[in-house]
C-alpha cells in the first residue's frame, strides 16, 4: 500500500537533529551524552509529503523550518490520568484532626 | 556571524545577548568580581509605581489573599498549644496565564515593544512560557518559547506538555528539544536568527515585575490584620520569585518580615540525566535548581542574573514530592482550591512552619498555580507509577527521589529540612572567585563588601571563609 499523502498546508509535526550524539556539549552525563539533541516542532506543511520525507513548514509565527515529517496534526495525549486511591481519604482525615484535636 | 556549530554560536554569546536585551551588562561590571547590583537594577528595572501601571494594562496583580482556615485549624490541632500561624495564601493563579510568572513576562513584553522588537523568546519549560505567550499577545509581540520536554525515548513529562500545549493555545512556536543544557544553544540560534527580544526570567525586568506580589501582599496582610507579616514563604528553584518578592517587601516597608525558601527534595536526581528526567514529578520549585542558582546566579541565560536570592533569604527549607502531593489534595479538599501541585511548595513547608508560629502570628505563602490536564496530581503521580516509581502511604523520610513517592502516613509526619545557609554562602564565595579566576588573598576590600552584600553577611564571615579556602 502506498504511504498516504499528506497535502499541503496541512497541520505537521516535525522532527530535526540540534546535535548529533557526537557533536554533544562536554560534561553531560552518558546517558544524555549517548543520544542526539532533538528537536519537534509544528506548523503548515509547505508541499505535499508523506511521514518521513523531510519537508519544509510554516510555523504559526510565519518562519520556515526544515525537518523530517513525523506527524499529521498530533493530538494533545497528556490527560489527567487516574484517581490516586492513597489520597483519596486525606480529606476526611484531615476533617477528623480538626474536630477531634488529634490524629488516631 | 555565521557557523551555526555549537562551539561556533556559544562563543558568539555575549553578541548575540547584548542584542536581544537592549541592555549592555558591561556597563555594570566592576574590578576584581564586583559588579553594581543596585545600579543594574534601577538603570534596567522600572520603580514599583512603573511596574503597578504596566500590569495593570495587561490585568496583571491585583490577586486575593485567602486566609486558608481549615488548613490553619489542622495545623493548630498538631502544634503545641498557642501555636499555629494564621496561614494565607496569595491566589496567583487567578493572573491571566494561571501564575505568577505574568508578572515577570509583563515588564519584559512592556520593554520589547517599546524597544520596538517584533517577537520575544523564552527558554522554559514553566509556567513562564504561558506568561511571556500571555503578555506577549496583549503587547502584539510574536512569541517562541523553548522547553526541554521529552526523553531520548520520545516521552514528554506530563506537565511540560501541557504547558507547551498552553504556549500553542496563545498563538506560540513552540520549540520542543530532548533532555540536556545544549538547550540554551538552540536558544541562541533562534534569537540570532530572529532578532527578537531575549525575555528571560533573569533580567532585571522579569524580577522588578515581582516586587509588587511582595508590595501587594504586604499591603493586603495590613489591611486584613493590622500588621506586617511575620514570615513570607516561597518556593524556590532560580531564585527570581524569592529576590523579587524580598524587593518588594521591602519597598513596602515590612522590614521585619521573615523570608522563607521552600524547595522540593529531588537529591541524587542529575538534572541534565536522559534517565532521570522523568523519574521526577516536579519540573520545577526543586533543589536542582534551587542549590545551584543559590550558589552560582550567573550561571543563568543572561550575564548578570538579577535573581539573588542569597541576598535576601532569611531561611531555606526542603519538603519531599509526596508531602506537597498530600497538601495539593488537602487543599482542594479543605478548601476547595483545585491548584499545583508545584506551586504548592511554599505551601507544603508553611503547614510546618506554621506550627512552629504564635496563632496571632500571620504566614503567608505568595503564589498558587492553575491547575490542569498533565498539571495535576493525579496526572503525575500516574505518569509516575507508568515509570516504575514506588508510590505508597509511610513516613516521608523514607523517600528517595525516583525511586519512590511516599505520601505521609499522618498531616503530623510533614516536616520540613534545614539547608544550611551557611554552606550555600560559602559555595556562592568558592564559586564567585572560581568564575572570576581570582586567588582569595589578592581580594580588595570592595571585594570583599560586595561579597557581604551578596551572602547577606558580615566582613568577618566572609574573611573567615576566604582563610578556610
Amino acid at each position: 500500500m502506498a504511504a498516504k499523502k499528506i497535502p499541503a498546508g496541512t497541520w505537521v509535526q516535525i522532527e530535526t537533529v540540534v546535535l548529533e550524539a557526537g557533536n554533544r556539549a562536554e560534561h553531560l552525563p552518558e546517558d544524555t551524552k549517548s543520544h542526539p539533541l532533538q528537536m519537534w516542532v509544528k506548523g503548515y506543511l509547505g508541499e505535499e509529503a508523506q511521514i518521513g520525507d523531510i519537508v519544509t513548514i510554516e510555523t504559526i509565527i510565519g518562519r520556515h523550518l526544515q525537518g523530517k515529517l513525523i506527524a499529521e496534526n498530533p493530538p494533545y495525549k497528556h490527560n489527567f490520568g487516574r484517581a490516586i486511591p492513597e489520597l483519596l481519604s486525606v480529606g476526611a482525615e484531615l476533617r477528623n484532626l480538626i474536630r477531634m484535636g488529634e490524629e488516631k | 556571524m555565521t557557523g551555526k556549530s555549537y562551539s561556533e554560536v556559544m562563543a558568539r554569546k555575549n553578541s548575540i545577548m547584548k542584542k536581544a536585551l537592549g541592555l549592555d551588562y558591561e556597563e555594570f561590571e566592576g574590578k576584581g568580581l564586583r559588579f553594581d547590583y543596585e545600579g543594574m537594577m534601577e538603570k534596567a528595572g522600572y520603580s514599583i509605581e512603573e511596574v503597578r501601571k504596566i500590569q495593570q494594562e495587561t490585568n496583571v496583580g491585583n490577586t486575593p489573599l485567602i486566609e486558608l482556615r481549615n488548613l490553619t485549624a489542622a495545623a493548630r490541632a498538631l502544634a503545641a498549644p498557642g501555636k499555629g500561624a494564621r496561614i494565607f495564601v496569595k491566589d496567583e493563579a487567578s493572573n491571566p496565564s494561571g501564575s505568577f510568572k505574568a508578572r515577570r513576562a509583563s515588564v519584559s513584553c512592556y520593554y520589547a515593544a517599546e524597544k520596538g522588537y517584533k517577537g520575544v523568546i523564552a527558554a522554559t519549560s514553566g509556567n513562564y512560557g504561558a506568561a511571556v505567550a500571555s503578555q506577549a499577545n496583549m503587547r502584539n509581540l510574536k512569541t517562541i518559547i523553548v522547553q526541554e520536554l521529552f526523553d531520548s525515548r520520545g516521552i514528554g513529562q506530563p506537565e511540560i506538555l501541557e504547558k507547551g500545549r498552553k504556549c500553542e493555545a496563545y498563538g506560540s512556536e513552540v520549540l520542543q528539544l530532548t533532555v540536556g543544557p545544549e538547550l540554551f544553544y538552540t536558544f541562541l540560534l533562534t534569537l540570532e536568527e530572529t532578532g527578537y527580544f531575549n525575555a528571560s526570567l533573569y533580567t532585571p525586568f522579569g524580577i522588578a515585575g515581582i516586587e509588587t506580589l511582595g508590595y501587594e501582599l504586604t499591603e493586603q496582610v495590613r489591611a486584613r490584620c493590622g500588621k506586617d507579616p511575620d514570615a513570607v514563604l516561597v518556593t524556590h528553584a532560580g531564585g527570581g520569585n524569592l529576590t523579587g518578592t524580598a524587593r518588594g517587601l521591602a519597598k513596602a516597608g515590612a522590614t521585619d518580615t521573615k523570608l522563607i525558601g521552600a524547595s522540593v527534595d529531588l537529591t541524587g536526581l542529575h538534572m541534565a540525566s536522559d534517565n532521570d528526567f522523568n523519574r521526577k514529578s516536579f519540573t520545577t520549585g526543586h533543589t536542582g535548581f534551587g542549590v545551584p542558582f543559590a550558589t552560582w546566579p550567573d550561571r543563568a541565560d543572561v550575564p548578570r542574573n538579577a535573581a539573588r536570592p542569597l541576598r535576601y533569604m532569611d531561611r531555606y527549607v526542603t519538603i519531599s514530592q509526596g508531602e506537597v502531593f498530600y497538601i495539593t489534595e488537602a487543599l482542594a479538599q479543605l478548601e476547595g482550591m483545585e491548584r499545583g501541585p508545584a506551586g504548592n511548595t511554599s505551601l507544603t513547608a508553611a503547614f510546618a512552619i506554621a506550627q512552629e508560629m504564635d496563632e496571632d502570628e500571620v504566614l503567608v505563602v505568595q503564589e498558587t498555580e492553575y491547575t490542569g490536564a498533565g498539571k495535576h496530581l493525579t496526572a503525575q503521580l500516574t505518569f509516575a507509577r507508568e515509570n516504575g516509581i514506588d508510590i505508597r502511604r509511610g513516613d516521608p523520610s523514607d523517600q528517595v527521589p525516583g525511586k519512590n513517592i511516599i505520601i505521609p502516613e499522618k498531616a503530623s509526619m510533614i516536616s520540613v529540612k534545614e539547608i544550611e545557609l551557611d554552606k550555600l554562602r560559602k559555595s556562592y564565595i568558592r564559586n564567585s572567585l572560581k568564575h572570576n579566576d581570582i586567588e582569595p588573598g589578592t581580594l580588595e576590600d570592595e571585594d570583599i563588601e560586595f561579597l557581604a552584600e551578596e551572602v547577606s553577611k558580615d566582613i568577618s564571615f566572609i574573611n573567615k571563609t576566604l582563610k578556610e579556602m
